[in-house]
């Protein structure tokens, strides 16, 4: 669960959320809102990327900024761009990045690897460049590198807005078999309308906090007028 | 060094990679040392045939090759015009031997195997504060990100040529700051994923990031 108390945070003097208060406890929860609203923010503030200029973030109970390492360590984080996300430079080699805090030995680690290169049907690609993998393939790959350390919650910011929609689907079918708590900021009003709980936010404030039917009727009249 | 590992079971690929960049350090530097274009150019032989025995695919070998022959073409023309031809020969036959040599190490050893030499050699300079693990992900993404760049470069040539934008020098610029860009994503990539967790405690690492999303 992810507690957010009263938290505020300012960029150079310019306030980019005001006191926002929720308790994120539901298994699939959406962020939706207008570029520069804050919404990505506000995923970043969940995972402890960024720490609060006021207020606390609490993951499973850890404070983000003064028990960091265990509140991260509960969260996964999956970006828009895979490309930026993926760290080594073949497929297996990147996997196998994500355990090396692990402690785990290299044969333990090849055998994880394997078995998520499979999940994903990325076994083909084991040796491939990451470079050289579709949009779709790079998006596998981040998400399988973020679930291969088995975190608690998993954060996805716009995962899908990059790519096309036989891949979009593919991720959504991912996203939508995890098990995890998936908090997932979106535009993509048909991937939220299947979650258990939706935010709006709006010039740094949660405007609504519903259902997925009445929270997105707030946001296309915050955003048609 | 800046090619990728190419998947097989030869004796080139099962050689320790610590075996492969000390043999590439001492050839590296004898070579540098020969003055003999025969010797030399038997050096380049024997890397030829290390090519054969690891059974590198003859299209891979065709495009680093011609890189290769481009690079040492320009120097070995420079040196020519500047001294004259006989140190340009070994000039160019050496440049050759350093690039192909080094493609081959790259080519038989996966990344993760190099990082891990690269790390161990790191190691005893831990006492003065550097983190051997740093650095082996540095290595490791400059590998990585050679080809995102050349992505992103041909990009925006793309767009500046879609404006009817010619000059080369425009390159620059844009380009620079889609690489600051990236840098910064790729900062937030590598904390999300377990490195410089020390500094990421600290407020001032993450609250300073850009907030423009």
């Amino acid at each position: 669960m992810i507690e957010l108390r009263d938290v505020s945070f300012e960029y150079d003097a310019r306030p980019v959320l005001r006191q926002v208060s929720a308790n994120l406890a539901e298994h699939r929860i959406g962020l939706v809102g207008a570029n520069g609203s804050g919404k990505s923010t506000l995923a970043r503030l969940c995972h402890g990327l960024l720490l609060p200029t006021a207020g606390q973030v609490l993951v499973n109970g850890h404070d983000t900024r003064r028990d960091a390492a265990a509140a991260r360590s509960q969260v996964g984080f999956v970006f828009q761009d895979p490309d930026i996300q993926i760290i080594m430079p073949t497929v297996a080699e990147d996997l196998a990045f994500s355990l090396r805090p692990s402690g785990l030995s290299k044969q333990e680690i090849s055998a994880q690897v394997d078995d998520w290169l499979g999940r994903y049907d990325l076994v083909s690609h084991r040796d491939h460049p990451a470079h050289l993998l579709s949009g779709g393939q790079k998006q596998l790959l981040a998400i399988a590198a973020v679930l291969i350390t088995q975190p608690q919650i998993v954060i996805f910011d716009e995962p899908t807005t990059l790519l096309d929609l036989r891949n979009k689907h593919r991720i959504m079918a991912v996203i939508a078999a995890l098990d995890q708590q998936v908090v997932m900021v979106s535009h993509d009003l048909d991937l939220l309308s299947e979650f258990d709980r939706i935010l709006v936010v709006d010039a740094g404030q949660i405007i609504a906090d519903d259902s997925p039917r009445a929270a997105l009727d707030v946001y296309r009249r915050a955003a048609l007028g | 060094m800046l090619t990728l590992y190419t998947p097989g079971n030869s004796l080139l690929h099962r050689c320790p990679a610590a075996a492969k960049l000390i043999t590439l350090c001492l050839a590296a530097t004898l070579i540098m040392i020969l003055t003999d274009p025969i010797v030399l150019a038997s050096g380049i032989l024997v890397v030829a045939v290390g090519y054969g025995m690891a059974r590198i695919p003859g299209r891979t070998m065709w495009r680093l090759s011609r890189t290769a022959l481009v690079i040492v073409m320009v120097v070995a023309a420079c040196q020519a015009f500047f001294t004259s031809v006989s140190p340009a020969i070994i000039v160019g036959l050496r440049i050759l031997f350093l690039i192909t040599a080094a493609n081959l190490v790259t080519l038989t050893t996966r990344t993760a195997d190099l990082i891990t030499v690269v790390e161990a050699a790191a190691r005893p300079l831990t006492r003065w504060g550097v983190h051997p693990d740093r650095i082996g992900v540095t290595v490791a993404l400059a590998i990585r990100f050679i080809p995102v760049l050349g992505e992103q470069a041909c990009r925006v040539r793309e767009a500046q040529a879609a404006r009817g934008v010619k000059a080369p020098f425009t390159l620059l610029v844009p380009l620079v700051i889609r690489t600051l860009r990236l840098a910064d994503g790729v900062g937030e990539a590598l904390e999300v994923r377990g490195l410089g967790s020390s500094a990421r405690a600290g407020a001032s690492t993450t609250e300073h990031r850009s907030m423009t999303r």
